[in-house]
């Protein structure tokens, strides 16, 4: 070795020195501790179990084909690759190379069978089985390859299969244990308080970059804040109650950040009943309602105005906030047009939990200055499901929609709010048997822009999506789409 | 060991067996006669507050089957749903399994979380009932002490102080003084953990008992407090008493009457008040478990209730029932065997 090479050497190394002790800056065995609301009910995601399971499980112990990531793309992830036919109907996907369940076995194309039927299954609470419903046949002609043949196009196929958990076909009930090919197994879970998974050593994948997450469950967001403040948990998933957030914002012993939420406040109108069936009086209640107080007094600076059901996340979002904007003398000019010159009275099914309870107060108190009167009545989750979910049995009713893409519930006109558009059933459908995306983002942001023009229902805004953690905690989700919270790259220094 | 000894030690009353073997049998005859007259009473109460359960719950609005879907279910998924927890069978039938279930002491298995009732409340009372047990000794260890000394000293100034800090006690709300407490000693003082119970449970016995120090003091103050006020008119009536008097004249000291004479019979009515005040100690410690995060039964049937979760709130509620019911069954046995002048009369007391 020359003194030149040496030199050169020596200069690599104390350049590479700093990276090495940058990349050492963290624990590679540390323990997250993640405080959350969302305690999973049981641990079987087609069985009922709660936003809770997909915030603890999705991508951590189960991974799916493909991979809805925080950014709100869907990528492969147990495929290597896939192919679709000329007609759209039959999807080839193979299977990637050397992936393994925690209990050993490896992943096979009879294994993806298992865990598709799982959720088209007549006895699956998913709330996918919709979705997949289009899908006729499964075939495994060897163990790396699954064909699924379809009844008609179905453009978000891999999307909606990115719900779906790949489980060992050897596993029969997933309530309470598991068996997935995550970066993580169980580990210690007690009912009622939290849940442990472990780094799975064996995971095909890059390992992650701490050695344990403890996700802590909470049920009052106080109790919640308090442990954050005592540093009994790391990170909390996502602030619920907006007061607490100025203990957090000023101090440097913690990080505030605010995502893209997909979670939309909605005053929706039974459009089947008089006089929500006039688009003249939907349309004046929207101009009747000022947004920007209403998201201001609930949260400050945080949250988003939207002018429709679809927030920035989804592919075929516009900003409509200009359609129906706050405007109160044309929204009394829109009731007179509509029959109702000296308004009219109806009563509000108002969740019992926030922040349903004031938002209802604020609409009584905005919807005073133009002769409506809202009675307000208030009712429990179980109830609301009963009542307005089922029997359909109301006037208009608050409720918090947490899913992503979901303006396609206003192309089914037995949704709850019987909204029935033939223009919007129609963009919908041929929305999902578009041969590209770019026909589908085209179809969709025309049903996008009509639904706003109907003013279907009062969208009052985008919850925010805040996450906070001690200041020596990063990597994780900030986006928290549909409930997802992928732990495997967050760090904590020492 | 005789036959109500030996009853009392299988339903874990063996702290009373010394006693009753102490005993003459005419005496032991008469307590068992009610003892047994008692244990009648306290099925017939357990089965009317199962019937109660029952129509209570299905009074609420809602369908059981709703926590287990969410928006974008099918009609179909929701038949099915009902089907799987029996809310599409008539009220009678569910009656009929709910009833003959209970009699074999099969509380069923969760709807939502499909776990066993039965174990569930095993790994719930690990934390309830070692709450009540702390939160009712702190209580004791204030009330007692204080109580007798705000009335042997009820003319000082700190008899009277006593007095007045035990009302404001009784006053404040139990989640409130937690709130305080959580404020004082987590959040300014770090401590003591703001809530939350181990994740390994009392195999990790350090962490677990260094969580259940702050909801036992919040619920020992509050229950301390009212407890204080019996045991003080319970401690002046007896300073009041000829016997008492009598004591003294004889020439007994005044520690020593008090401790003979005055103890034992200022216990009994303390007693009866004991019995509902540990039933008020465990329903207080369903209710601080919310505050402090705890995994025991109150959050489970807090739950369980929004859930309409059937199995798990009747379930969570019989076996509560059933405790408050002993801890009054054991309260009107002990008083019996304290005071002679009771047994031959079969009130119940709780």
């Amino acid at each position: 070795m020359t003194t030149k090479t040496l030199l050169l050497a020596a200069l690599l190394a104390g350049v590479a020195l700093p990276a090495s002790v940058l990349a050492q800056d963290f624990d590679p065995n540390a323990s997250i501790r993640i405080g959350s609301l969302y305690e999973p009910q049981n641990l079987d995601n087609t069985a009922g179990a709660g936003q809770g399971i997909n915030e603890a499980f999705n991508g951590n112990v189960y991974e799916a084909l493909f991979q809805l990531t925080d950014a709100g793309s869907v990528e492969p992830k147990l495929v290597e690759s896939y192919e679709a036919s000329e007609d759209g109907l039959t999807y080839t996907f193979t299977l990637k190379d050397g992936v393994t369940f925690h209990s050993g076995d490896p992943l096979t194309s009879a294994d993806v069978k298992y865990s598709i039927e799982r959720v088209t299954a007549e006895a699956s609470k998913s709330s996918r089985k919709r979705s997949l419903s289009t899908i006729t046949g499964i075939e495994t002609p060897d163990d790396k390859t699954v064909v699924i043949t379809l009844s008609a196009r179905s453009i978000s196929l891999p999307y909606n299969l990115s719900y779906v958990w790949i489980v060992n076909d050897a596993a029969a009930d997933i309530t309470a244990v598991e068996d997935g090919t995550g970066p993580y197994l169980l580990g210690e879970w007690r009912r009622g308080s939290a849940l442990a998974l472990e780094r799975y050593d064996g995971y095909w994948g890059e390992a992650p970059t701490n050695g344990e997450v403890v996700y802590t469950y909470f049920t009052d967001a106080t109790a919640l804040n308090n442990a954050l403040l005592t540093n009994a948990v790391d990170v909390i998933t996502s602030v619920q109650s907006p007061d607490s957030l100025a203990q957090f914002t000023g101090n440097p012993a913690f990080t505030v950040t605010e995502g893209a939420s997909t979670t939309k406040e909605l005053l929706a109108y039974n459009d089947r009943v008089a006089p929500f069936d006039n688009v003249k009086v939907r349309k004046a209640l929207a101009r009747a309602t000022d947004k920007a107080r209403l998201l201001n007094s609930i949260w400050g600076d945080y949250g988003t105005l939207i002018g429709s059901f679809v927030p920035p996340t989804d592919p075929w979002y516009v900003d409509l906030t200009g359609v129906d904007a706050y405007d109160v003398e044309s929204a009394k000019a829109l009731l007179a047009e509509a029959g109702y010159p000296d308004g009219f009275e109806f009563t509000l099914d108002t969740p019992d939990y926030d922040p349903h309870p004031i938002v209802a107060q604020f609409l009584q108190s905005e919807y005073a200055k133009i002769g409506v009167k809202v009675n307000i009545n208030i009712i429990t989750a179980n109830e609301w499901y009963t009542k307005i979910y089922q029997e359909k049995n109301f006037e208009a009713t608050l409720q918090e929609h947490v899913n992503h893409r979901d303006i396609v519930f206003y192309g089914n006109p037995d949704f709850y709010w019987g909204y029935n558009n033939p223009d919007v059933v129609k963009l919908v459908a041929d929305a999902e048997s578009a041969g590209s995306e770019a026909e589908q983002v085209e179809k969709l942001t025309e049903a996008n822009k009509i639904i706003a023009e109907d003013a279907a229902g009062n969208w009052l805004y985008l919850y925010p999506q805040i996450v906070v953690s001690a200041a020596n905690v990063t990597g994780y989700p900030i986006n928290g789409l549909n409930s997802q919270f992928f732990a495997y790259d967050i760090q904590k220094s020492e | 060991m005789n036959t109500l000894s030996t009853g009392l030690a299988a339903g874990g009353f063996a702290f009373l067996a010394p006693l009753l073997s102490a005993g003459q049998s005419a005496r032991n005859s008469i307590i068992l006669a009610y003892t047994i007259r008692r244990t009648l009473i306290l099925i017939a109460s357990l089965f009317i507050a199962a019937v109660v359960l029952f129509v209570l719950l299905r009074l609420l609005p809602g369908d059981p089957a709703n926590a287990l879907l969410g928006v974008g279910a099918t009609e179909q998924q929701i038949a099915a749903a009902r089907a799987q927890v029996g809310s599409d069978q008539p009220l009678y039938v569910q009656f009929g399994g709910f009833i003959g279930n209970l009699a074999r002491l099969d509380l069923g298995t969760s709807f939502v979380s499909r776990a066993s009732v039965l174990e569930e409340i095993g790994n719930r009372m690990a934390v309830t009932l070692p709450l009540t047990f702390f939160g009712f000794v702190v209580a004791l260890a204030l009330a007692i002490p204080l109580g007798i000394l705000a009335a042997v000293r009820s003319n000082k100034w700190y008899g009277a102080a006593i007095s007045v800090i035990s009302q404001l006690g009784i006053a404040i709300p139990v989640f409130w003084v937690g709130i305080l407490l959580v404020t004082l000693f987590s959040i300014n003082l770090r401590w003591l953990p703001s809530g939350g119970f181990s994740l390994k449970g009392w195999a990790n016995f350090g962490e677990a008992i260094t969580g259940m120090i702050l909801p036992s003091l919040t619920i020992g103050l509050v229950m301390g407090a009212s407890l204080l006020r019996y045991v003080r008119a319970a401690t002046l009536d007896v300073l009041g008493s000829d016997f008492l008097r009598t004591a003294r004249a004889l020439g007994a000291s005044f520690p020593e009457a008090l401790i003979r004479h005055g103890m034992r019979n200022g216990a009994v009515p303390v007693i009866s008040i004991l019995g509902i005040e540990l039933a008020s100690t465990f329903l207080g410690a369903v209710v601080i478990e919310r505050v402090f995060s705890l995994p025991g039964l109150g959050s489970m049937l807090l739950l369980a209730i929004q859930q309409r979760d059937y199995p798990n709130v009747q379930g969570v509620l019989f076996i509560s029932t059933l405790l408050v019911l002993l801890i009054g069954f054991a309260a009107d046995i002990a008083q019996r065997l304290i005071d002679p002048r009771l047994r031959g009369r079969g009130r119940v007391l709780a």
